[in-house]
């Protein structure tokens, strides 16, 4: 193998490099796995194009590199191509994440010549019954028809499979649809237990005999494939005993905006409990970055306790996820239960347990929806 | 790892398409962007990028480069070479038929 050794490895230099809009939470599927908050429909004063184009020129001036406009569906919103089109005008390299679902060819051409640079669709399954089954709507078919038309206009594809024990064991019929549409990168996306995941963990976790033989097709179709297909598979942190590198750190490179103009270090930091968000509406991006106290939190190591504060990986993985850390024990700041050296490592041993527990009852998958489920009660 | 390449000389290598490069002044450095990912390259490997356009033969691309760093090492070639060779494992650059 030919040794690279010119990359120099990337950091902000203080500064994010991601900019994730989270352009509305609307969305027409019903993915039990949905990374939006439980209680996303409370949420209904989105930004609107004049505010989504002041939050990509301040990002742009703070040294942002990739732009990903995201939802919630994101086409739902009929403003997509002009925000492109600023977006490109300002210099960043625009990833679009959709379903699919409305991606007609009128719009697939107008993000075209606006000049977006690739689109991620997601994908369920390579069998419409259980595709449909999953996102609680008839998508299979749109989603195909919507992936050969995303090639034929010439766009580099990442197909987004989230993994779950309902879908993982079709791992090798998946590759080979993904071979067959040419996609250029395929993401099997294990699954992060935030939000709509955790509410149905138990019934999503793959069990670890699974995830192996799902590596193993993995390995065997990288082999095959070469450099015509990038396959990305990364074992979930409740198997792997080691942390995520959660954002590569708090408020380290990171800037999501949600549809309401709350600005996150990542899209999941809500769950966070007591801890004041700013909002675009009332501070400038640099300033929220730069200045305020909530993305100035976790950085550095200062918070840190022990294991973390003296362990040799504390450079590398950042103490894991502050949101995991918070759900699975109720302090943030705690290392992630994810890691074998955490002491709530039981935490998710018992989750890993419950969830492969021979002759344990399976309960309904609960979809997202309005009205499904009350956070009232929930501390929300 | 044998000092061979397979890159020749009269080979002329083009950025591949599906990945942008370009001059990043906030990170005062040329970088590849691609689907959800940047590189950010040194100076060296931003230099024969740059030179990455389809038209140039790697022989000229070498001679070009010579001429702007005329202290370098003398194994210039070797890894300029070298360089070509993994960035076309990793998919950054095509040679052009």
């Amino acid at each position: 193998m030919p040794k690279d050794g010119s990359e120099v490895r990337l950091d902000g230099q203080g500064n994010p490099l991601w900019l994730l809009l989270e352009l509305t939470y609307r969305c027409p599927l019903k993915c039990a796995w949905c990374n939006n908050p439980l209680d996303f429909d409370h949420y209904r004063n989105e930004l609107t194009t004049e505010e989504w184009m002041r939050v990509m020129r301040e990002g742009r001036e703070l040294g942002a590199l990739q732009l990903g406009l995201s939802g919630g569906e994101p086409m739902m919103r009929r403003d997509v191509e002009t925000l492109v089109a600023e977006a490109s005008r300002l210099g960043y390299y625009t990833n679009l994440i959709t379903s699919g679902i409305g991606l007609d060819s009128d719009r697939l051409q107008a993000l075209k010549d606006t000049g977006l640079n690739q689109i991620q669709l997601s994908i369920q399954s390579c069998d419409e019954a259980l595709n449909d089954e999953l996102v609680g709507t008839r998508a299979f078919e749109v989603k195909l028809d919507v992936a050969r038309r995303i090639k034929a206009h010439g766009f580099p594809m990442v197909l987004n499979v989230p993994v779950c024990r309902q879908n993982i064991d079709q791992a090798p019929k998946i590759l080979a649809m993904a071979e067959e549409l040419s996609v250029d990168y395929l993401e099997f996306a294990n699954l992060q237990y935030y939000n709509w995941a955790m509410l149905n963990r138990e019934e999503l976790l793959p069990s670890r005999a699974q995830l192996q033989r799902a590596e193993v097709d993995v390995r065997a179709a990288r082999q095959r494939l070469g450099k015509r297909m990038t396959i990305y598979f990364v074992v979930p942190d409740y198997y792997d005993g080691r942390p995520k590198a959660c954002m590569n750190g708090w408020g380290s490179i990171h800037f999501t905006i949600a549809p309401d103009g709350t600005a996150l270090p990542c899209q999941e930091a809500r769950v966070i409990k007591g801890l004041a968000f700013p909002s675009v509406r009332n501070a400038s991006l640099e300033w929220i970055w730069k200045d305020s106290p909530t993305f100035n939190l976790f950085r550095g190591e200062a918070w840190m306790k022990e294991p973390c504060r003296t362990c040799s990986d504390r450079t590398r993985d950042f103490g894991g996820c502050r949101c995991q850390a918070f759900m699975l024990t109720g302090d943030a700041s705690n290392p992630d239960p994810a890691c074998s050296l955490s002491p709530h490592h039981y935490v998710v041993r018992e989750a890993v347990a419950e969830a492969n527990a021979p002759g344990r009852w399976p309960r309904p998958l609960v979809r997202r929806q309005a009205g499904a489920i009350t956070t009232a009660f929930a501390g929300e | 790892m044998a000092d061979e390449t397979r890159v020749q000389i009269e080979e002329r290598y083009e950025i591949h398409p599906q990945f942008l490069f370009r001059w990043e002044p906030s990170q005062e450095a040329y970088v590849l962007l691609y689907p959800e990912g940047i590189v950010k390259l040194n100076q060296t490997a931003g230099e024969i990028l740059r030179r990455c356009t389809g038209r140039m033969s790697v022989s000229d691309l070498i001679a070009d480069l010579k001429a702007m760093f005329p202290e370098a090492d003398a194994d210039m070639d070797r890894s300029v070479r070298a360089f070509l060779e993994a960035a076309n494992a990793k998919g950054w650059v095509r040679s052009k038929a």
